[in-house]
């Protein structure tokens, strides 16, 4: 038997035969297709890991900036935290959550939004004042790089999470079910092939055994045909007219 | 006369606070503490200055706060064996000063009870030089008009509460009016009081007020710019004792951009350079551009008013240094606490450029002698 690998079971029949063929071509678009995909999505990993890269390094820039503002706040005005704390009322920086789709694949992108809050712009109104404004800003500034890294982060998770399923994907259709199914093609054709030549095999033995019961009867015949020659011999006038046997001679030609 | 009977009641503090002013970081050791690695490194040549071992015990590593923290207290130290040696009238020049501070103190409890926070880790925070005795006091106070009753009746700037501010005031207004509109009470009593304490204090100390007045009424024209503070609420914090009193306060007080605030100062012979913007802050400016460069916009108004805040620190500095040349007067000890704080600001500063290795700022600091 042929198909050494796993295989279905199935029964080798031309049905099934057509079926699988027709199941491995599904599964080589599939396999096409999903190729396609993690292609995409890599590339677009590949970006994200780039500006997460970039995101990362500025964002170590700009927190340097923000704590060095707020040195010069301190420098300037003093410890201002606790009154900064209670005037804040609202948030003067929020994040939007919106969806973006790539490749099938659902990715939170989060947007920073800054609603120009004058909570706490009194702060240091007699001294540092503008060393706060200025912090401020910076820190915003700040947090808005955050903002993009988280985003970029967490796409960067969910990317990778689904790359690795497409990949697994990919690689079971590659090298598990393709094979299986061209095991199973190859067994049922092996199969059919085997039956055929089983075939060819018994009509050979019918052919055999008809030939030599063929055989058999023709002797009967001759043995016959002899018997009634001494017959004739007896009687001359019948050796002309009787002809010859057509059944009793054998050409050559003719199989049955 | 004065001059005779200075030194028989208040010789030996000017001594003293004339030997503090000489324990002050010299230019050559700032030089020093800008060359350093590390914490560690302004901690050991700050050991070699009159700051002594005063870090020696704190566990390792050493945040910039502690060291401001422990230098603010060798300056309360030495204020109050100060204070505790002095006799009237120096005592209540002393307290004065300590109104500064306790005005501070007082706003932010102010701050914390209307916010319904729990004043007593608010104490914790409270500058150690505008303590006194009944501050704790206030943290009883649960409501805003309890609180005022309170501050009214138990703390020394009774006054300027009762004369700028009702009840009513504390709840709604913004909390840094409050402050500033006390800080100007504040400013004008002790001016007054400096006129009654002799030719040679009231001199010094007009100066050195009148500058810190003139540097207030600047500085909330400034910070009011774009905020809902009105002109008219603005033009009752600007303390009266400047040299900018009355007609550059007028100006001010209309002023609408910085070009007006320059133009109400060209009045003054000195304070015509603070907006003199071509001279001066190199260095500034140029930390300022390498910051707007990252930050892209909008920065190069914030860093012209860093200079100005810097211009500010060093004339105030430079006047109070003046105050040691005169003697028999009691700019000093005032001119000496100031000095003290800057010198202190500077280290903290100079700590903070090492702790965040921003070198080419560590030089940004206002030397004191």
């Amino acid at each position: 038997m042929s198909g050494t690998g796993a295989r279905e079971s199935v029964f080798p029949t031309r049905m099934a035969l057509t079926n699988t063929k027709m199941r491995l071509k599904g599964a080589q678009t599939g396999h096409s297709l999903l190729a396609k995909k993690r292609d995409a999505l890599t590339n677009r990993f590949r970006a994200i890991l780039r500006k997460v890269d970039e995101a990362k390094r500025k964002m170590g820039r700009v927190m340097q900036l923000a704590s060095f503002s707020l040195a010069e706040v301190s420098y300037a005005t003093g410890d201002i935290s606790y009154l900064v704390q209670e005037q804040a009322k609202t948030a003067s920086f929020r994040v939007k959550a919106r969806q973006e789709n790539v490749s099938g694949v659902v990715i939170p992108a989060f947007e920073p939004d800054r609603v120009q809050g004058s909570d706490f712009n009194l702060t240091g109104l007699g001294r540092g004042g503008q060393q706060v404004q200025r912090s401020k800003e910076v820190y915003a500034k700040a947090v808005e790089t955050l903002v993009e890294l988280a985003s970029l982060q967490t796409a960067f998770m969910i990317l990778d999470e689904v790359i690795r399923a497409t990949n697994r994907r990919v690689n079971a259709i590659e090298h598990v079910v393709i094979p299986r199914m061209e095991n199973t093609i190859k067994y049922i054709t092996s199969e059919l092939d085997e039956m055929d030549r089983e075939e060819f095999f018994r009509l050979k033995k019918v052919q055999g055994k008809k030939k030599r019961d063929a055989q058999a009867a023709e002797v009967q015949n001759q043995e016959k045909a002899q018997a009634a020659t001494t017959e004739s011999e007896r009687r001359p006038e019948n050796v002309d007219k009787g002809g010859v046997d057509l059944l009793s001679s054998k050409d050559e030609d003719v199989i049955f | 006369m004065e001059a005779l009977f200075f030194n028989v009641d208040h010789g030996f503090l000017e001594g003293i606070v004339r030997g503090y002013k000489a324990g002050l970081l010299t230019q050559a050791q700032y030089n020093n503490l800008t060359q350093c690695e590390s914490i560690e490194d302004l901690r050991t040549q700050l050991s070699s200055t009159d700051y002594g071992g005063f870090l020696a015990n704190e566990p390792l590593p050493i945040s910039t706060s502690t060291i401001a923290d422990k230098a603010t207290q060798m300056l309360v130290d030495q204020f109050n064996y100060l204070r505790g040696n002095a006799v009237e009238p120096l005592t209540k020049f002393f307290d004065y000063i300590t109104y500064a501070y306790m005005i501070d103190n007082v706003v932010l409890l102010i701050t914390g009870v209307v916010h319904e926070r729990n004043t007593q880790e608010l104490l914790e925070r409270c500058h150690p030089l505008g303590l006194f005795e009944t501050l704790p006091a206030l943290c009883v106070a649960t409501n805003v008009e309890e609180l005022y009753r309170t501050v009214l009746i138990e703390t020394p700037l009774a006054p300027y509460f009762r004369d700028c501010l009702s009840a009513a005031d504390l709840d709604d207004l913004n909390i840094e009016i409050i402050r500033n509109t006390l800080y100007k009470a504040y400013l004008e009593d002790f001016h007054a009081f400096c006129q009654t304490l002799g030719e040679s204090t009231a001199g010094v100390m007009s100066a050195i007020l009148a500058f810190e007045a003139d540097r207030r009424a600047i500085n909330i024209t400034l910070n009011s710019f774009g905020t809902e503070l009105s002109k008219e609420r603005r033009a009752r914090l600007f303390p009266t004792v400047g040299r900018l009193y009355p007609a550059g306060n007028n100006t001010l007080a209309r002023a609408d951009d910085v070009d007006q605030i320059r133009a109400a100062c060209e009045g003054v012979a000195e304070y015509r350079t603070f907006f003199d913007s071509s001279g001066g802050g190199g260095q500034n400016a140029r930390a300022g551009e390498s910051s707007a460069h990252l930050l892209g916009d909008e920065d190069g108004a914030g860093a012209g008013a860093a200079e100005l805040e810097d211009r500010f620190f060093a004339h105030e500095v430079h006047l109070n240094r003046l105050a040691f040349l005169q003697q028999f007067s009691f700019a000093v000890f005032y001119a000496y606490v100031k000095l003290k704080e800057q010198e202190i600001r500077n280290v903290t500063w100079i700590a903070e450029c090492i702790a965040q290795d921003a070198r080419d700022r560590i030089h940004d600091y206002i030397p004191t002698l």
